[in-house]
């Protein structure tokens, strides 16, 4: 058993390696390079407290501001301390049920023809901050009249809220939800 | 496919296929201990280390010692991150006081993670504090990467030495790849994603008002914790008002970065890489899927370099990636075609149930068999609410025994275990002198090459046969039917590879799936190693034979077609009657 010394050494060795100088490494220079993405990105309303981060969304059902993604996350929605997803099969009754439900409450919200799948499916990590351009402009109606706005003011705003394809061609076109919302707040007064 | 996820899907592949040639000769010259750029800051470090622990790096080892020095060593760590878990309560680093895992979930989580699977019957940010996360997950992360990279190079040095009983020293190799590989690449990918906006941070939890209040109806509990019922049986709720949000933090990206490099998976939050603090940008999502299959990838290319035969290294990879972008096209086409259920709805688009609006259905689905070809486990989607064909995807890969890239070192002495097979029977059809390299391949290598193929398969199908015979494990499912049994299916596949993703749905934290899982992980994990180790053993000794007319070349075409057939057929004859009561009978009902 001469290999046993160099088992449990080189164990704590890694440990403290690994474990220890590795992570307080990785913290010291993104503290110096990135301090706000390290820190989470929090963004704050206009009297400077923050109220959130802009990666993690928020639960919004007030027919004054647009929408999220359903979330499947434990006891409310966007609860960020339980992410995940549904984990429902696409076959299961009960989970057809509940996207029928969620269908019939866009309806009764006043959005009429197909509607976009992303809005009655919930998101992978129940605290997805994006909908596509397609689900945010389904939405501009109901926004417009509860705010006294106008289509066209809306549709300006959600284009200037529209997060491109990183570098001209990786993912999907997308809308903050938040920051979309936290912007609607600030016109208003 | 829009023309920007073709773009996407290409370039990841050029961007790949650039990559591994350099990055393959760099592992060569590491393991063979030639002077590589890093030499200089990292050589002194390494004999520090040899000098405090013991280790003479000069020495050379025969197949069993290097096998009782690996063994050792990994049940040593796997009885450290045991202790921990017990201990979580009073160690520290732990700002939201998150009590100890329970016995049979920390063995389970100890196995797990010692085995490089990272399959997770916990929710970090909910169970696992930062101390657990760092001195715990991110210490296995590393050195259970490696432990898989020691036996792919022994094998190696099995079939490239001659008349010789040693494979290499198991503490040198241990070290090299830590070191010189998972280090550096983890530190550089760890910064950048910090760059994206994933967290590294050691804050407590954070808590915010929310913009806009909700509220939810919570169960009632008595004062010992279970739910009160009224007199009709029902539970009683009682509605709460939700003013403010806690957001975790932690040292994500230290971990992130390893966890995929290492092909291990484990997610520091319950949603995994589908978490916008693990995964927040498409960018980040290409970064991660290029760190999920560099290794394994790379490592076809070590194999070629350290063989002086690089064509058969390409070979190995050609095939590879063949069935990796079948894989992902019948993916990506059964996801367009969204859910037929959900469209009679008035809903239009892919399914999107369990995806991110970020990533696009490209990003989704490369990572999804990806992370599922190797033995990663990570997700960035849901498997289980994918379309019945498109989940079969994710689980085929893995039930084709991780040999699709494979986990860093396990997926090349896997599909090195394959074409022994490959070529033993190809010997047979066609009077050929079975050999591999100069190599006869006899009983022996045959016998350890089978061992290391099926080990998984059997345990796959006997623990799905169990669990659907114990109610307890029955109850476990999330969704009925067909739908249910392909859950418990893929825990065992996932567990028995070592891949570690889930049909998550399912509620694995009970104490028959915690400890048959952690048997499946232990066995899945250590058969094959040890076979691998002794066919390096019995490789080596052997002499060398140079090739006649009758040798069957192995680097060229038509083998590799061939080998991708035996793969094919030997994972088809085990599983196509469970394929075919899972996800195939879901398939034809949802369309029915």
């Amino acid at each position: 058993m001469k290999d046993l010394k160099p088992a449990i050494l080189l164990f704590i060795a890694f440990t403290v390696i690994c474990g220890g100088i590795y992570p307080a490494v990785v913290a010291g220079i993104a503290s110096v390079a990135f301090p706000k993405q390290a820190g989470g990105s929090f963004i704050t309303d206009r009297s400077g407290r923050e109220v959130g981060s802009a990666l993690i969304g928020q639960p919004f059902s007030a027919p004054q501001y647009f929408w999220p993604r359903p979330s499947a996350t434990a006891d409310f929605a966007y609860n960020p301390t339980a992410s995940g997803g549904s984990n429902l099969g696409p076959t299961n009754p009960d989970y057809l049920k509940t996207v029928a439900e969620r269908v019939k409450a866009l309806r009764d919200s006043g959005i009429t023809g197909s509607v976009p799948a992303e809005l009655v499916q919930a998101s992978s990590s129940g605290l997805d901050p994006h909908i596509s351009r397609e689900t945010a402009a389904v939405q501009i109606p109901r926004v417009a009249r509860a705010r006294g706005m106008t289509d066209e003011e809306l549709a300006r705003l959600v284009a200037a809220h529209t997060e491109e394809r990183q570098l001209g061609f990786l993912g999907e076109r997308r809308v903050n939800v938040l920051a979309l919302n936290l912007a609607l707040d600030n016109i208003k007064q | 496919m829009t023309l920007y996820e073709w773009a996407e899907t290409i370039i990841i592949f050029v961007v790949l296929l650039a990559a591994v040639k350099p990055f393959g000769t760099y592992m060569a010259k590491v393991y063979q201990g030639e002077r590589t750029f890093l030499s200089p800051v990292l050589l002194p470090c390494e004999h520090l280390l040899y000098r405090l622990c013991g280790v003479n790096g000069e020495e050379e080892m025969d197949w069993k010692r290097y096998a009782v020095g690996l063994l050792l060593f990994n049940l040593l760590g796997g009885a450290a991150l045991f202790a921990i878990l017990l201990l979580q309560g009073v160690l520290p680093l732990n700002p939201q006081r998150l009590p100890a895992f329970s016995w049979h979930l920390a063995l389970n989580t100890a196995v797990s993670f010692m085995t490089n699977t990272n399959w997770q019957n916990y929710s970090g940010e909910s169970a696992a504090s930062y101390f657990t996360q760092m001195f715990g997950f991110a210490v296995h992360n590393f050195v259970s990467a490696a432990t898989g990279m020691t036996v792919a190079i022994a094998l190696i040095r099995g079939f490239v030495r001659r008349r010789t009983a040693a494979v290499g020293n198991f503490w040198v190799d241990l070290t090299r790849s830590t070191l010189y590989i998972l280090l550096p690449l983890s530190l550089v990918f760890a910064i950048f994603l910090v760059s994206q906006g994933v967290i590294q941070n050691f804050s407590a939890y954070k808590t915010v008002p929310l913009v806009q209040e909700t509220s939810y109806d919570k169960p009632k509990l008595d004062d010992k914790g279970n739910p009160v019922k009224d007199a009709k049986g029902n539970p009683v709720t009682e509605h709460v008002k939700v003013k403010e949000a806690t957001i975790p933090m932690g040292p994500v990206a230290s971990q992130e970065a390893i966890k995929e490099l290492g092909t291990n998976g484990g997610g520091f939050f319950n949603a995994n890489s589908s978490h916008p603090f693990e995964n927040p940008t498409p960018l980040s999502n290409m970064a991660e899927i290029f760190l999920i299959l560099l290794i394994s990838g790379a490592l076809t290319q070590t194999f070629g370099r350290m063989a002086g035969n690089s064509r058969q290294g390409w070979a190995l990879l050609a095939v590879m990636l063949a069935i990796l972008v079948f894989s992902m096209g019948v993916l990506y086409w059964a996801e367009t075609g969204g859910n037929p259920l959900v469209a009679k709805l008035g809903v239009h688009g892919i399914n999107m149930e369990g995806k991110e609006t970020r990533f696009g259905l490209a990003g989704s689905s490369l990572f999804t068999v990806s992370t599922t070809g190797t033995s990663c486990g990570a997700v960035n989607t849901m498997h289980d609410s994918l379309t019945p064909l498109g989940g079969m995807m994710p689980l085929s890969l893995i039930l084709l025994s991780e040999v699709v890239f494979g986990g860093v070192g396990t997926g090349l002495y896997t599909m090195l275990a394959f074409v022994v097979i490959a070529v033993f029977v190809a010997g047979l059809m066609i009077g050929r002198t079975p050999e591999f390299l100069g190599k006869k391949i006899e009983v022996r290598e045959m016998w350890m090459s089978i061992v290391t193929v099926l080990a998984s398969g059997i345990l796959v199908l006997i623990f799905s046969g169990i669990a659907m015979i114990v109610p307890s494990a029955v109850a476990s499912m999330n969704n009925p039917g067909a739908h249910g049994l392909t859950e418990v299916l893929y825990a065992f596949a996932s567990m028995s590879n070592n891949n570690g993703s889930a049909f998550a749905g399912l509620n694995g934290n009970t104490l028959f799936y915690n400890l048959t899982g952690a048997v499946c992980m232990f066995v899945g994990r250590f058969a094959p190693i040890l076979a691998s180790l002794a066919m390096a053993g019995s490789l080596a000794e052997k002499k060398y034979v140079p090739p006649s007319l009758g040798t069957l070349p192995t680097d060229k075409v038509p083998f590799a077609l061939w080998l991708a057939l035996v793969i094919l057929i030997v994972g088809a004859l085990t599983f196509f009657p469970a394929l075919s009561l899972g996800p195939i009978v879901e398939q034809l009902m949802m369309a029915a």
